[in-house]
């Protein structure tokens, strides 16, 4: 592929406030007359990564092009982007028409080029006639139109647009995703949509980047983020699903939920660990038969207005998420089935927490900034460097932090039907990955404590 | 009858505070020398005060007066606002600390910023009069503008100016175009209040006039009370004054009430 197909190009961007990091080596590569969106949780720096593409923001290393041309250290006024914002950005002072036309004026162009372009901009964000309205008396769907047309009368080669509906109720949400779309593909104009409304970004994009802690997750169209999540951070943050832990048997056969199952992926080995992915609507519920794959008792039922959502606890302890157009009575026995395609099976980023370590002792070893008693080590060197291993389920947290051995915050959350698997963030900024059957809210400030058997340590 | 007792303090501590005010304005309708004698009714004060003469010196102390007030007043707020921009740019700590430098002024008496600025021309050799006067009043009317303008700023929406840069327009433009109208009301106010503080300060003025010879309103009627008896031309003179202040902050208030109503408008 040729270089000249990507209009714009960002390579390795990172970006660093003091010891925080917001972005983490991003890369992105977008076609010309793509329409992108970076999607993700609050904080997950995509903000940041279209306020480094605008330019108001500069990144700490990385590099930017667009059609070719390297932007990376130019003023926001020269580049070829233009802006819509969260908060519509709207200069109160001026009226509809002086608001579009500001670019315009500032590029000395013509009046009566500036009146059929303002013109024709209102028409096509449906405002006709709205030229001389004070736009503080503007709905804010209609504000926000007057900024859609403020940024596209510029005839930039990029759109970026920073949830741009993130403010409008629902139904004028739904109106202005269908007008963007078709906008989209009147100008041609490439376009770059944050948000983190995930049905929002499988409705318009093209390419999905899925973001979560600075880093890109997954990039790709709309079918394959869904159909195919890369991790289970994806998985979870597009549409509901039932994430599990597993074990490829071998090729087309894993095991979850205590039984074998037949699914279509292969090449992870033999008894490999697993995370399993299974999305609420592929799993068939039926009232109690024996030809069924697994049974359960519904726990709960809400209608959701096209189907019911169930969720139904199997006799081994495990939750299942169901959707169905049918109802199934709370405390009723039923048989499930799911077809092997719908199984999806993901490698585990890990299997237990490895941090780098330094022995201070003999049962003494450093790691997460802190001293932690371990096990007695054969002829230990201070300060020699070792891996520390710590399963999942042996690290304990604590109600009050001043309880455990160190601090930190509870950063995301994922349900494993039986368990939930926390990742919880330490002061000194490190992740602690933690397997718990406790109820943890996300932010939760939390004491982390391991037992000294459960240190599990590696010498070179 | 709760109500009435309310009603009439109010009246009564209304009649302490304007009292004063109101037998000058009363007594400067009449000819007599002295203050408290009534002759009957007369504009001759007020006409003899604009015709000169006798009066040179105060006519000329008036105009000094004025043209300070203006030129201080102009200078503050363009350095007061300039301030309230950079203050509001700061985040956290930062902009707690130049917050309370930027208020310290204003609680410090005005003999002692007089005092200080007073030795601070003598140490540096600067000759005192019509600058180290002007000088002094943008220095204690500064702070104020700065407090005017700073609530518009927290009012406005941050985006606007990256979306000024956004459409094209350098960071001056920027200013130009999309802050300064923003911040304009902000701006007027904290002008008229300087001007006030200016056209009213005797303290810091006595102390940073000099010995040239040059006289202000404050000024010039102190050195007059010194003399033995006050000129009754000063009676007049304090009315009109108090009158154009009374105008000034009315002013001030229907605008600040008019830019909330607007907002109220707009938050529905």
């Amino acid at each position: 592929m040729g270089e000249s197909n990507f209009i714009i190009e960002l390579s390795h961007i990172s970006k660093s406030y003091a010891d925080k990091t917001v972005l983490d080596d991003v890369s992105l590569y977008v076609k010309k007359g793509e329409f992108v969106t970076i999607l993700g949780p609050s904080g997950c720096g995509k903000t940041t990564l279209l306020k480094i593409l605008a330019g108001f923001g500069t990144a700490t290393s990385g590099e930017i092009k667009i059609a070719g041309a390297d932007i990376t250290d130019v003023p926001p006024h020269l580049r070829p982007v233009n802006t819509v914002f969260q908060r519509y950005a709207l200069f109160p002072h001026l009226n509809v028409y002086d608001n579009i036309a500001f670019g315009l004026k500032l590029k000395k162009v013509k009046q009566d080029e500036i009146d059929a372009r303002v013109r024709k901009a209102l028409k096509m964000v449906g405002m006709t006639d709205y030229e001389w309205r004070d736009v503080n008396s503007l709905s804010g769907g209609q504000q926000q139109r007057v900024a859609i047309a403020r940024a596209i009368i510029n005839r930039p080669q990029v759109l970026l647009l920073d949830e741009p509906l993130a403010a409008l109720d629902l139904k004028m949400r739904k109106d202005m995703q269908m007008e963007l779309k078709d906008m989209h593909k009147t100008l041609g104009i490439t376009f770059v949509y944050v948000t983190h409304d995930q049905e929002e970004a499988l409705t318009l994009s093209d390419t999905i980047v899925v973001m979560s802690e600075g880093k890109v997750q997954q990039i790709g169209t709309p079918t394959d983020i869904y159909n195919e999540p890369v991790n289970s951070f994806v998985a979870d943050f597009i549409g509901e699903s039932n994430i599990l832990n597993g074990e490829m048997v071998r090729d087309r056969v894993v095991k979850f939920m205590g039984s074998e199952f037949e699914c279509v992926d292969e090449g992870f080995g033999e008894n490999t660990p697993v995370d399993v992915v299974i999305r609420p609507e592929d799993v068939y519920i039926m009232a109690h038969t024996d030809s069924g794959m697994f049974d359960g008792v519904v726990q709960s039922c809400i209608f959701k207005g096209v189907h019911y959502e169930m969720t139904v606890l199997t006799p081994n302890g495990y939750e299942i998420m169901i959707q169905d157009y049918n109802a199934f009575e709370v405390g009723q026995q039923v048989s499930m089935i799911i077809k092997p395609s719908d199984i999806h099976v993901m490698h585990k980023e890990r299997v237990c927490n490895t941090f780098e370590g330094k022995m201070i002792d003999a049962t003494h070893v450093e790691i997460l900034g802190t001293q932690f008693l371990c096990s007695e080590q054969p002829n230990v060197v201070e300060g020699e460097s070792v891996k520390v291993d710590v399963a999942f389920g042996k690290v304990e947290l604590m109600d009050n932090k001043e309880d455990g051995q160190q601090v930190g915050d509870v950063r995301f959350i994922l349900y494993k039907g039986d368990h939930y698997h926390l990742t919880v963030r330490t002061a000194e900024g490190e992740n602690i990955y933690v397997d718990t059957t406790d109820v943890w809210d996300d932010g939760d400030i939390v004491g982390i404590k391991i037992q000294p058997e459960d240190i599990v340590i590696r010498r070179a | 009858m709760k109500r009435f007792f309310a009603q009439a303090y109010l009246w009564l501590l209304l009649a302490i505070l304007y009292a004063p005010i109101l037998i000058i304005a009363i007594f400067s309708f009449t000819e007599a020398k002295v203050l408290g004698n009534w002759t009957g009714f007369s504009t001759k004060l007020y006409t003899s005060l604009f015709t000169g003469g006798v009066h040179h010196s105060l006519l000329s102390a008036i105009e000094n007066t004025l043209i300070i007030a203006i030129v201080a007043a102009a200078i503050s707020t363009v350095l007061g606002s300039i301030a309230a921009i950079g203050i509001h740019n700061l985040r956290g700590h930062k902009r707690i600390v130049m917050n309370t430098l930027n208020n310290i002024p204003m609680l410090n008496p005005d003999i002692i910023t007089g005092i200080s600025l007073f030795l601070l021309f003598v140490s540096v050799g600067i000759t005192q009069g019509f600058a180290t006067v002007i000088l002094a009043h943008v220095i204690f009317c500064t702070p104020y503008v700065v407090l005017c303008v700073l609530p518009r700023l927290q009012q406005m929406n941050s985006d606007i100016y990256e979306a000024a840069l956004d459409l094209g327009a350098t960071p001056m433009q920027a200013i130009y175009k999309v802050l300064i109208p923003e911040i304009k009301p902000g701006m007027i106010s904290g002008f008229i209040l300087a001007f006030t503080l200016s056209i009213d300060d005797f303290a810091v003025t006595i102390f940073t006039i000099g010995t040239g010879g040059l006289e202000t309103l404050s000024t010039y009627i102190y050195a007059d009370a010194r003399k033995g008896g006050l000129t009754p031309e000063l009676r007049p003179l304090s009315t009109i004054i108090f009158v154009t202040v009374l105008v000034l902050l009315i002013t001030i208030n229907v605008r600040s009430q008019r830019a909330n109503k607007k907002k109220k408008a707009l938050g529905k």
